[in-house]
């Protein structure tokens, strides 16, 4: 039985063990290691060496390819995988038992946050050193890489795990892998709103994934600190996805 | 007498218009196993579910350890109570071991995984996933996972569902060892050998509610019969003109007697001697005690 004089692991403690535990399970698995870091690099190579959507030239062709596979790393791994991964692990009862362990919702949502930041910091790093292989320089506004990338992953795990909560595990798969598309494709990621039509260049600005990628270019490509408008439109998105999260999220 | 460590009051658990428990009222008493038997559908699991939280009940309460259950996370009971569920639990891409330590790091005072693991005959070694082992080997994983954080108070449901013996007699030993240290173990099962090796107490459940509770040798209680296998399709009158006049006889299935009314040696000498006239000898002989099969069935059958 247990011992009465053994000290409770704190809330900390439990969504840190989670986080590990995550992160050992999303490093482990091939088409995760696949999405992080292969595909992120195909695609920096991609639109660095060649004119795939190339809307800039010269030396600002391997800042704005980076900036534009930064956002598509975050809403991969943050929404998508995460959104699917969870609603799985409630099919196969894994959540389900954990609503009998200490571990609360709180402490699993702090958790999985953990884990997809660090995949994601890991996914960037990783990146980056190619894009300095492919000749990119860092500048001084490179520094608002990583509190973008925070912030851009809480915003998108935040919906990620919505859509597990709202949705049964197949369908999870299918629309976050479809919305993924469409945020990528049409969301002014990889096509910059300039170059969208105008009514969808009017809303991408509005769109995580629009306000992300404006973000990164911001630091990466015009070397200034990311705007208000985008960062806010980031934060907006992350309060009410975190307040949606804790309205949807369940463990079965 | 100590307070019990499980009290349950008129608990009624509802999916829609179906009513999986109705009105079940039980306890279990501190450091003892508690079977909760019953066929498909009794409600079993359900009532297990209510306990550890996993779903609310329509109505009625449940303590756990002096403590009202909530649905709520993070409660302290959720310290003192583990579940080995029936289905689900694990995660098929990580290592048995990978998976026991992780849940070890969520409890107070641990249990040491490896330890555990090898008590219960898996290496803690191994490097296969979940997903790879058999359904023996997930059902133990499952056991360790429970056990890991050392609960007060534990539920296992059908734990040696699809084990083979010997791992059927591991997990008989780690309750018997977790009674020992004082951990209450809530049992349910349909193998009724680990219901008379392990339960102190047995409740029977039908049709969402408890029909008889007792310990086995109340349940099973006392018998006038003897059964006994021998000869196949014969005459019963010789054997009947044998016994005393009290006794009648039935073939229950080909080769499967019982006689009831007595359960005198003039009886066993008569039915021995007429196994020997047919050219059969007198197998599995069992004198004065049906087996709890034999009650469980009878209780359902009284339960339209």
């Amino acid at each position: 039985m247990t011992n009465a004089t053994a000290v409770r692991p704190s809330p900390l403690a439990r969504s840190l063990a989670h986080a590990s535990w995550e992160t050992r399970l999303l490093l482990r698995n091939g088409e995760q290691l696949l999405l992080t870091f292969a595909i992120p690099i195909g695609l920096l190579l991609a639109l660095s060496l060649t004119t795939l959507f190339s809307t800039t030239s010269g030396p600002q062709r391997v800042p704005s390819a980076l900036a534009t596979v930064l956002a598509v790393s975050v809403i991969s791994a943050a929404f998508t995988s995460l959104a699917i991964a969870t609603g799985f692990e409630r099919r196969s009862g894994a959540l389900r038992y954990l609503s009998t362990t200490p571990l609360t919702r709180r402490e699993l949502l702090a958790g999985k946050f953990g884990a997809t930041a660090l995949v994601t910091v890991l996914s960037c790093v990783a990146v980056s050193i190619v894009a300095v292989l492919l000749g990119w320089r860092p500048t001084a506004s490179a520094g608002w890489i990583l509190p973008i990338l925070i912030l851009g992953t809480a915003a998108f795990a935040a919906w990620g795990m919505a859509l597990a909560g709202l949705l049964r595990a197949e369908a999870v798969l299918a629309i976050a892998n479809g919305l993924f598309l469409v945020l990528v494709m049409f969301g002014g990621v990889i096509i910059p709103p300039s170059s969208l039509p105008g009514p969808l260049a009017a809303i991408t600005p509005l769109l995580p994934s629009g306000a992300l990628a404006d973000a990164f270019r911001a630091c990466l490509v015009d070397q200034q600190a990311p705007s208000l408008t985008s960062v806010s439109v980031l934060v907006i998105w992350l309060a009410v996805g975190t307040f949606v999260a804790g309205r949807t999220f369940r463990w079965s | 007498m100590p307070a019990p460590a499980l009290t349950i009051d008129d608990l009624v658990v509802r999916y829609g218009s179906t009513t999986a428990v109705s009105g079940l009222s039980m306890t279990a008493q501190a450091g003892q196993v508690t079977a909760l038997i019953g066929p498909n559908g009794a409600g079993k699991t359900s009532t297990v579910e209510a306990c550890v939280g996993m779903l609310r009940p329509s109505s009625g309460t449940i303590s756990l350890l002096g403590e009202a259950v909530s649905t709520r996370d993070g409660g302290r009971l959720r310290d003192r109570v583990a579940v080995m569920l029936q289905d689900g639990g694990l995660y098929p891409t990580a290592t048995p071991l990978e998976f026991v330590r992780y849940m070890a790091t969520l409890y107070a005072d641990p249990d040491d995984p490896v330890r555990l693991l090898g008590d219960l005959g898996l290496d803690p070694g191994v490097r296969t996933p979940i997903r790879r082992l058999s359904g023996g080997e997930q059902q133990r994983v499952k056991c360790a996972a429970a056990l890991v954080g050392r609960p007060e108070l534990v539920f296992l449901d059908e734990p040696t569902a699809g084990l083979d013996p010997l791992a059927r007699r591991s997990i008989h030993d780690l309750v018997r060892a977790l009674t020992g240290r004082g951990t209450t173990v809530i049992l349910t099962t349909h193998l009724m050998d680990d219901v008379e090796r392990l339960a102190d107490h047995v409740v029977v459940m039908t049709r969402g509610r408890a029909v008889r509770s007792g310990t086995v040798a109340e349940l099973v209680g006392a018998d006038d019969s003897i059964t006994f296998r021998g000869p196949l399709h014969v005459d019963l009158r010789d054997l009947r003109a044998a016994l005393p006049a009290q006794c009648t006889i039935t073939e229950e299935h080909p080769g499967h007697y019982r006689v009831t009314g007595s359960t005198d040696p003039m009886a066993l000498s008569a039915i021995a001697s007429w196994s020997a006239q047919h050219g059969a000898t007198t197998a599995d002989l069992s004198v004065g005690r049906r087996s709890l099969e034999d009650v469980i069935v009878e209780l359902i059958g009284e339960r339209p």
